[in-house]
């Protein structure tokens, strides 16, 4: 198996930035939230990408930034993942009364935009991880529901799971060997755009200010810290936009990869 | 008297879409209810006393059952009356009859640039399927898609404002402004707009084209000796024409997101920035109405695309 | 072997068509997908091309148009058109002979046609565009093609979109596109191969009648040699991209030289006398069903039963309800009324309520073995598991037992840790058969079984499927819509139409007449290997297909 450039470069990207955001402390030049240089300072060799809007250093803040983007994603990601997996797969094998009241459910969830139903949920419930995580995680989970719906219906009418059943296979054998396996590869792909779609939710949200409350910080936060800079041609505020961007493309050249090796499985013209 | 199926189905699909636009006002109005907390609590925070709270209650009619309270309210929108704001006692439909015509404006704006570039660009990137001109435009493409919005905007910012200097990054609109000052002020949100609706748009448009182009009447048509600019109007067009407006008009809602964070971006006065101050000060009737307004927008647009992929069906407009 | 004459439509000399295969994640592959082929056909003949998928016999029918599917290239050879070399032809000259002096038919006329454009302006738009006649003429032509070609209502047949006529009508539609701009040459791509048998020989008829009024040269692309027998004057057998031999329909039916060829000529001759009948295995009586949230009966009053170690075929066309009926034995659609005997007790009508030896007893094989196997186990993993799941087997009992299988499958050894992908289709089928044995059913139901193989290796899998009922005793309840199929394996016979038994009995009975008229038209559509079988049951025929 080859694995292309574009992959390659997107896998190491991606385990750099987790890495760095797992040994933070130890990688950080300088603490989270002590000003150490005076503000906006521009690139030296002390401050490698300059000092923020109070005098912070930004490779610092970044990498710590980077350690919450990436965490609050993670979970949230996992968690849309593992309960949109879990009803679809339900409501494709059970089908009935559970697949028509489970798919009106995300019918009414998708009617409006995740960011519209954020903001209204958010402007109830406090703001802290648990709750951001907790209502991401929840909005999320309607597209993964819908996929993971779909691919196991695909499957679920293939003769080899009627065979199955005709055997006299229990429901979970069915489930677990017969159509998680080959529903396996579109949905660690999705994983992937799960994960792209948490980061940009929970960047948008710390930039609106309703999402990581200070002293915590992540990198949407940062923006917001540092837009205003950008009036004196000051760049602090592009660092963590910047990157968002890399790690949001990183991800997306892996799962772009796994999915054309998802389609091609089934490519093939006869005659 | 017959009726034509395809009449039926579209009162179907409009009746269903009203159907779910009361379910969604009604999920946002109780959903804001039963969460823990309520609009006294928010307003009065946590230190509150529960004689304060208690007052407040009943002050706002929080003691009514939860039912009661959204039909009164829903009477009461239906006459464009959607309640006093909380924070300020402003009245809020006339809040946001004042910002709804800047958001149109910003958004109109946007789509007027972003649809023909983004069927210009799916059209290239389809007709040279897997060249460079295709394989440049979808890695530009994906790299947009990649990036929030207020990322994107703070990079345009960075670039026309002090790379080099053409705009002013904050985007004042008011009234007695004359067309051209505000289409001046608008440039660099709309620029952003175009750019995160573009990409999407653009890759459905040439996915689009690329399904018809598979099919089995293109060959069809290459076999009678049609040129390729004849295979393109004659058999591909009318047959792509529908699933490219309804991409079009389904990419209109990306829009409806897009607008409130860069109104937020460039201190745009209009509904997004209105709303998204109404959350963080926890004003609840603004939230709600301004909410439902944007998720009626967004479920009319799906029903018109609906509708458009109804009515393109010959086999819907001319039934056996 | 066939003169080549200055005066013929079509000359083809030692055409070689390449391919670059990319599969992903692999180098590209280079394919030769045709070498060394040779054609001529002169003014009002009609060539037959014949031979097994991946013969090479679409892209050499193409290849008359200068036309590769998908980055295949006609890269060696003389393609002559007329007396020009085409294969080398710019896009310009090529698109000015396309559709006016060679046009082409479609397997699929319903996904060739427009879906946005009525029928009418595509008959006539090759004529238009490479102004042959003015629009009125081409009109009054099409309506005229429609009436030879017997569509109902000719003069307003082409107001209708392709959505609006049956699979039938559209395939003669395509034919009428093909003849309107009077081209000296028709490429029929599998015209007939999706229709059902009765309304096969209707479109046969209906294009060997239109190519002889017309005097067209025509190409006939099909893998039913019976079929190409009634419509061609010479006929190329194909195979791997080479020819195996060419020569007149009368020598390559009568007396075939290659060994290939004579295998073709005499597949589906498989003898099997029947035998006599014994005590039944599985008694369906007086059986109706419907599917969920309908109200229309798919099965009617159906009772048939299967003796002991023997084979009962249901025949009939798409829509007659026989695969419906395998459904209902199975239980995965429970009758709305009537009982299933089995091994002397009573079935519940519902999957669930079955008891395992139930389950075990009675197997299922199904048509399509691609996706009747689970990709991602291998052949040992699906042979295992009834064994696993039914009698307990673990270990090197269970590998001892799965080579045995695959023994009796006439696979032998090194396939157990096999992907099905990795296999040719008949041994897929084969693999299936021995998952069901691996269970061993007192009946097996198979689901057109060998629809989807090409005849030679369809005629392996019934004679594997005959050996094993000799040898296991187990029965067959085989549905078809097939009869040669029927003839070689069947013991009784059901015929169905529109969801009832229309006649039953011993094979001996069903297949000797007096007839009902079903019968009859379904007995009579099946193509025979024999030059003027077309015309002489034409003449003879009591009922009109229901394509019709």
């Amino acid at each position: 198996m080859r694995i292309p450039v574009s992959a390659l470069i997107g896998m190491a990207l991606t385990a750099a930035f987790v890495l760095a955001g797992i040994f933070a402390p130890w990688i950080a030049p300088y603490p989270l939230d002590s000003a150490v240089g005076k503000v906006w300072e521009g690139s030296s060799s002390q401050f490698w990408l300059g000092t923020d809007t109070i005098g912070r250093d930004i490779v610092s803040r970044l990498i710590y930034g980077g350690r919450v983007t990436i965490f609050v994603a993670l979970v949230s990601s996992m968690l849309s993942f593992s309960m949109g997996a879990f009803f679809g797969f339900l409501a494709a094998t059970r089908g009935g009364w559970i697949d028509t009241l489970l798919s009106r459910l995300v019918d009414l969830m998708m009617a409006v935009p995740s960011l519209i139903v954020a903001l209204v949920v958010l402007s109830v419930l406090p703001l802290n991880l648990i709750v951001l995580i907790l209502v991401m995680g929840i909005l999320d989970s309607t597209r993964v529901f819908r996929l993971s719906r779909a691919v196991a219906v695909d499957i679920a009418v293939m003769d080899y799971v009627e065979a199955a059943k005709l055997r006299g296979e229990k429901q979970s054998w069915i489930i677990f060997r017969e159509i998680l396996p080959n529903a396996l590869t579109p949905l660690v792909a999705e994983f992937g755009m799960r994960f792209i779609f948490a980061v940009l939710f929970i960047s948008t949200l710390s930039f609106l200010g309703l999402g990581i409350q200070p002293p915590l910080t992540d990198w949407g936060g940062m923006v917001r810290e540092n837009k205003d800079g950008l009036v004196y041609g000051k760049a602090a505020a592009l660092m963590p936009a910047a990157a968002i961007a890399v790690l949001a493309i990183s991800v997306n050249l892996v799962a772009d990869w796994i999915l054309s090796r998802t389609s091609s499985l089934k490519g093939g013209r006869g005659g | 008297m017959v009726i034509h199926p395809i009449l039926k189905l579209v009162v179907q699909r409009i009746v269903l879409g009203l159907i779910l636009l009361l379910a969604v006002s009604f999920v946002i109005f109780l959903g804001v209810q039963i969460l823990p907390g309520d609009a006294a609590q928010a307003i009065l925070g946590q230190s509150a006393t529960p004689e304060a709270l208690a007052n407040l209650r009943s002050q706002l009619g929080l003691n009514e059952p939860a039912l009661v309270r959204y039909f009164t309210w829903l009477g009461h929108a239906l006459h464009g009356d959607l309640g006093k704001a909380l924070t300020n006692g402003q009245d809020i439909s006339h809040d946001i009859g004042q910002r709804l015509g800047n958001t149109l404006f910003l958004a109109v704006c946007a789509g007027v640039i972003a649809v023909p570039l983004a069927i210009t660009l799916g059209l290239i990137a389809a007709r040279y399927n897997g060249r460079w001109p295709d394989k440049l435009i979808s890695g530009v493409t994906l790299a947009t898609i990649s990036l929030p919005e207020f990322v994107a905007a703070y990079f345009v910012i960075f670039l026309l404002t002090q790379v080099v200097h053409l705009f002013q990054p904050v985007s004042m609109v008011f009234p007695g402004m004359s067309f051209f000052a505000k289409l001046h002020a608008v440039a660099l949100p709309v620029i952003v707009l175009v750019m995160v609706v573009l990409a999407h748009m653009m890759r459905m448009t040439r996915a689009a084209i690329l399904n018809v182009m598979q099919s089995a009447y293109i060959e069809t048509a290459e076999l009678k000796g049609l040129s390729p600019m004849q295979v393109i109007w004659r058999p591909a067009l009318p047959n792509a024409i529908a699933p490219i407006i309804s991409v079009v008009v389904i990419n209109m809602a990306y829009l409806v997101v897009g607008v409130v964070v860069v109104e937020v971006v460039f201190s745009y006065n209009a509904l997004g920035q209105y709303l998204v101050d109404h959350v963080a000060k926890r004003d609840l009737p603004v939230v709600q109405a301004v909410g439902i307004i944007f998720a009626a927008v967004y479920i009319g647009l799906n029903i018109l695309a609906d509708l458009i992929g109804i009515i393109s069906n010959p086999r819907l407009r001319h039934p056996k | 072997m066939v003169d080549h004459r200055a005066a013929d439509v079509l000359q083809i000399k030692n055409l070689r068509i390449e391919a670059t295969a990319y599969p992903p994640g692999e180098p590209p592959r280079h394919l030769v997908l045709v070498d060394g082929v040779s054609v001529s056909l002169a003014k009002g003949r009609v060539l037959g091309l014949i031979g097994e998928s991946g013969a090479g016999k679409s892209t050499i029918g193409l290849a008359a148009m200068s036309y590769g599917r998908g980055g295949v290239r006609l890269s060696g050879g003389e393609v002559l058109l007329n007396g020009r070399d085409i294969r080398t032809a710019n896009a310009q000259g090529l698109r000015a002979l396309r559709g006016r002096e060679v046009t082409y038919v479609a397997q699929s006329a319903a996904a060739a046609f427009n879906p946005a454009k009525r029928l009418m302006e595509q008959v006539i738009e090759t004529a238009l565009l490479h102004k042959v006649m003015p629009r009125a003429e081409a009109e009054a032509r099409a309506v005229e093609l429609f009436r030879k070609l017997g569509l109902p209502n000719p003069e307003s047949f082409g107001n209708r979109y392709p959505h609006q006529v049956s699979g039938g009508q559209l395939q003669r539609a395509m034919t009428a596109m093909a003849l309107c701009p009077k081209p000296d040459l028709v490429i029929f791509d599998e015209p007939t191969t999706a229709l059902d048998v009765t309304t096969q020989i209707d479109v046969l008829a209906a294009i060997k009648e239109a190519i002889h009024d017309t005097g067209v040269a025509a190409i006939y692309i099909t893998h039913d040699l019976a079929v190409v027998a009634q419509v061609a004057d010479d006929i190329m057998v194909l195979r791997h991209g080479k020819t195996v031999e060419y020569g007149t329909t009368d020598h390559i039916i009568n007396t075939p030289s290659e060994a290939y060829t004579q295998a073709l000529v005499s597949v589906r001759s498989i003898d099997h006398t029947e035998k006599t009948a014994t005590t039944p295995v599985l008694r369906a009586e007086a059986i109706t069903a419907r599917y969920r949230g309908t109200d229309f009966d798919v099965l009617k009053n159906v009772t048939v039963d299967v003796a002991a170690g023997q084979t009962l075929a249901i025949v009939g066309e798409s829509g007659s309800g026989k695969s419906t009926l395998a459904r209902v034995i199975t239980g995965l659609l429970p009758a709305a009324a009537g009982r299933i005997d089995f091994a002397g007790r009573q079935l519940s009508p519902d999957l669930a309520n079955r008891s395992k030896d139930d389950l075990r007893e009675l197997q299922m094989i199904y048509q399509m073995a691609d996706t009747a196997m689970n990709p991602r186990q291998t052949v040992g993993t699906i042979i295992g598991r009834p064994l696993e799941f039914y009698f307990g087997l673990k270990g090197a009992e269970k590998r001892a037992r799965i080579q045995d299988l695959l023994d009796q499958i006439e696979m032998g050894k090194g396939f157990e840790n096999r992907y099905p992908a990795e296999l040719s289709g008949g041994q897929k089928q084969r693999v299936c058969i021995a998952r069901a044995l691996a269970a061993k059913p007192r009946l097996i139901i198979c689901d057109e079984v060998t629809s989807a193989l090409d005849p030679l290796v369809a005629d392996g899998i019934l004679k594997l499927l005959l050996d094993l009922q000799a040898k296991e005793g187990v029965a067959y309840l085989f549905i078809t819509h097939d009869l040669a199929t029927v003839k070689a394996i069947a013991d009784k016979i059901a015929v169905m139409y529109r969801g009832q038994v229309v006649r039953y009995g011993q094979k001996s009975e069903v297949l000797a007449p007096p007839f009902d008229d079903y019968t009859d038209l379904l007995l009579s559509s099946v193509p025979e290997m024999k030059l003027g079988w077309l015309e002489s049951v034409l003449a003879s025929r009591k009922m009109e297909s229901a394509g019709n």
